[in-house]
């Protein structure tokens, strides 16, 4: 095809549709997941960060477990625990802070200004996060229980899928809640993230079953979701799991139930309100400003 | 509303709150103040201003990125503010240094994703994204990532998001900035073949160069603290000063004259100054060609040496200078100060 054959196709033909409602939505959300899912492989340091430093501290771990002769389940709760790491990093580092570096790259206005929902382009943001994560979880689960030996036995794999997912929907739900609060307050949300950073890891139970702290904390540890998920899957996939759990498994379901609704939901109303305070006051979407 | 109208605004306004410390009380910006414009479809539209004139925001405002706080705007036939659903699927707009899209994805899988956000199909989009970068002469580069184009390259892809989506009123906020000469020249080449093939297809064109203003709208509005001082086609404007003689003289240094001083001799009606390496440069607008002589000898009296004379047509620079009383560099320099 010539240049002047090139011009005439790309100016002269209209579009034979542009797409509406669900099916708008459902591009929005495959579209803007691309980046993280395609864009992110393409960067292999991840394997060092992602990987390999979750994997160091898992080795920390199973080694002063094994020094202290904890019970062999604690190795299996470890490489479990760093595997939900990356998920959790994830959420609070690159969902939370999402919208905001979209506001500084100049995104955030193309994405006001298209006639997509902002929901569908946060959806998306949690879909590719979530698939370019779970690689990195895999590579620690395979990796951990190759060193380690660790062997699993699921007594329902049906409950498993159900807290995974809801655990995941749970979660990054909450990082989409996060996002819009991120943009709102800037930088003191921010230090808010960094400063709950390593008390969410020590009462999380992330290399240990949260069943050993006192039941408060326990509990109020449980409004980061994926406190309640990895109890339920340690429960789930490691035959003495059962007696290191906090709560019952059908409980905690519903739990994470009620939390994905929750977060989800609010998220949607953090976000329409920060469209609005974005259209009213013209700074959310103006990094000069 | 006519349907002829792309674009119609009626005593537009917009005034920021700026934040300052808990103590201060809150100062206010006003960015616009009663904007009335009218512009056509098919008509490529051009709003000429220094920089902090009120050009980006009142292209805010007609992209639904921010509500006016008086009077109202509509954008193909829509309401911005009350219908934004409207309007958007409708427009498009390119910001001049923009940094958008992701630096790990190549140049195609940027463009296709924000095609997406338009529920454009995407074997379609696809299609029209390489020939897009074949006008532009990048189509070598599609496969590049974006983190590692040049700024020139970089702009060009933005150009091509803005169009791909073919929306019906375009926005391109200073598209040149920062661009080569053969960039800029490429981008404007571009812009006059996507208006022609479509007498429906409407562009708004913010710039401070008013060469490009000059060169591709159909009409300007002059636009300066927010208001709009005159809108009409760059002939007619240019027009206004057409009885006037204009020279652009180079001097030595001005030893402490100033434009004003020349402003006061008879039959000087503008002078108009920019700094320049080793002197300055001084846009003179004069009643009577004799009134030269009396600048003459006034340089004459403060040692200062002629280096160069023009005499000349009058450009969209002088409309400025005769509207606002200084140059549009003088402008900028004075907000900044200001700022």
């Amino acid at each position: 095809m010539n240049n002047q054959q090139a011009r005439d196709r790309a100016l002269n033909r209209p579009y034979s549709r542009k797409d509406t409602g669900w099916r708008l939505f459902l591009k929005t959300i495959i579209a803007r997941a691309y980046p993280r899912i395609i864009g992110q492989q393409r960067e292999i340091s991840w394997v060092v960060f992602d990987v390999i430093m979750p994997m160091l501290a898992v080795i920390s771990y199973v080694l002063v477990y094994r020094a202290l002769k904890a019970p062999e389940e604690y190795i299996g709760f470890v490489v479990m625990g760093g595997a939900m790491t990356a998920f959790w990093m994830n959420v609070l580092w690159s969902m939370s802070s999402q919208l905001y570096w979209e506001k500084e790259q100049g995104n955030l206005a193309l994405y006001i200004m298209a006639p997509n929902s902002m929901m569908a382009i946060l959806l998306g943001m949690a879909l590719g996060g979530m698939l370019a994560t779970a690689m990195r979880a895999v590579a620690v689960i395979l990796l951990g229980s190759l060193m380690f030996g660790v062997t699993y036995e699921v007594s329902s794999f049906m409950q498993l899928l159900a807290v995974f997912m809801l655990a995941m929907i749970a979660l990054y739900g909450m990082g989409m809640m996060m996002a819009s609060a991120f943009l709102l307050f800037g930088r003191e949300a921010w230090h808010m993230a960094n400063l709950a950073q390593e008390p969410i890891f020590l009462a999380s139970g992330f290399y240990f079953p949260i069943k050993s702290l006192p039941f408060w904390v326990a509990a109020g540890a449980s409004i980061i979701p994926l406190t309640l998920g990895m109890d339920a899957m340690r429960q789930l996939v490691f035959p003495s799991g059962f007696s290191y759990g906090f709560i019952s498994v059908s409980l905690e379901i519903i739990l994470l139930a009620g939390m994905s609704v929750l977060f989800v939901a609010a998220a949607k109303v953090l976000l329409a309100y920060v469209e609005k305070i974005a259209v009213r006051e013209g700074r959310i979407t103006e990094s000069r400003r | 509303m006519s349907t002829t109208l792309a674009i119609e605004t009626k005593n537009l306004g917009r005034i920021y709150k700026l934040r300052g410390s808990k103590k201060e009380t809150r100062k206010e910006l006003v960015a616009l103040q009663d904007v009335s414009l009218t512009v056509q479809r098919g008509e490529l539209f051009g709003l000429l201003g220094p920089n902090g004139a009120g050009k980006t925001t009142l292209i805010k405002v007609l992209t639904t990125l921010l509500s006016p706080t008086s009077g109202w705007a509509r954008v193909a036939g829509a309401d911005v503010q009350r219908e934004p659903d409207l309007v958007r699927p409708r427009i498009n707009m390119v910001s001049g240094g923009e940094s958008s899209g992701y630096g790990l994805l190549t140049v195609r899988e940027n463009l296709w994703m924000f095609s997406q956000f338009y529920g454009v199909p995407s074997q379609e989009a696809n299609e029209r994204i390489e020939a897009l970068l074949e006008m532009v002469g990048m189509k070598d580069r599609m496969h590049t990532k974006s983190s590692d184009l040049s700024t020139g390259l970089r702009q060009k892809m933005n150009i091509v998001r803005g169009f791909l989506t073919d929306p019906e009123v375009l926005f391109l906020d200073e598209p040149t900035l920062g661009l080569d000469v053969g960039a800029s020249r490429d981008v404007r080449r571009f812009i006059i073949d996507w208006l022609k093939t479509d007498k429906e297809r409407t562009l708004l064109l913010t710039t401070h160069y008013m060469v490009e203003a000059d060169e591709l709208c159909d009409r300007v509005a002059i636009i300066n603290k927010g208001r709009v001082l005159a809108c009409d086609t760059p002939s007619a404007l240019k027009q206004r000063l057409q009885k006037d003689v204009m020279f652009e003289v180079e001097t030595s240094p001005l030893n402490g004259l100033t434009p004003q001083m020349m402003e006061e001799q008879p039959e000087v009606k503008k002078a108009a100054l920019t700094e320049i390496e080793g002197g300055a440069r001084l846009k003179l607008s004069l009643v009577e060609e004799s009134a030269l002589a009396r600048v003459f000898s006034l340089f004459a009296q403060k040692d200062i040496k002629v280096m160069n004379l023009n005499k000349r047509q009058p450009t969209l620079e002088d409309v400025f200078v005769e509207l606002v009383g200084r140059s549009m560099a003088e402008e900028e320099s004075n907000e900044q100060s200001a700022g």
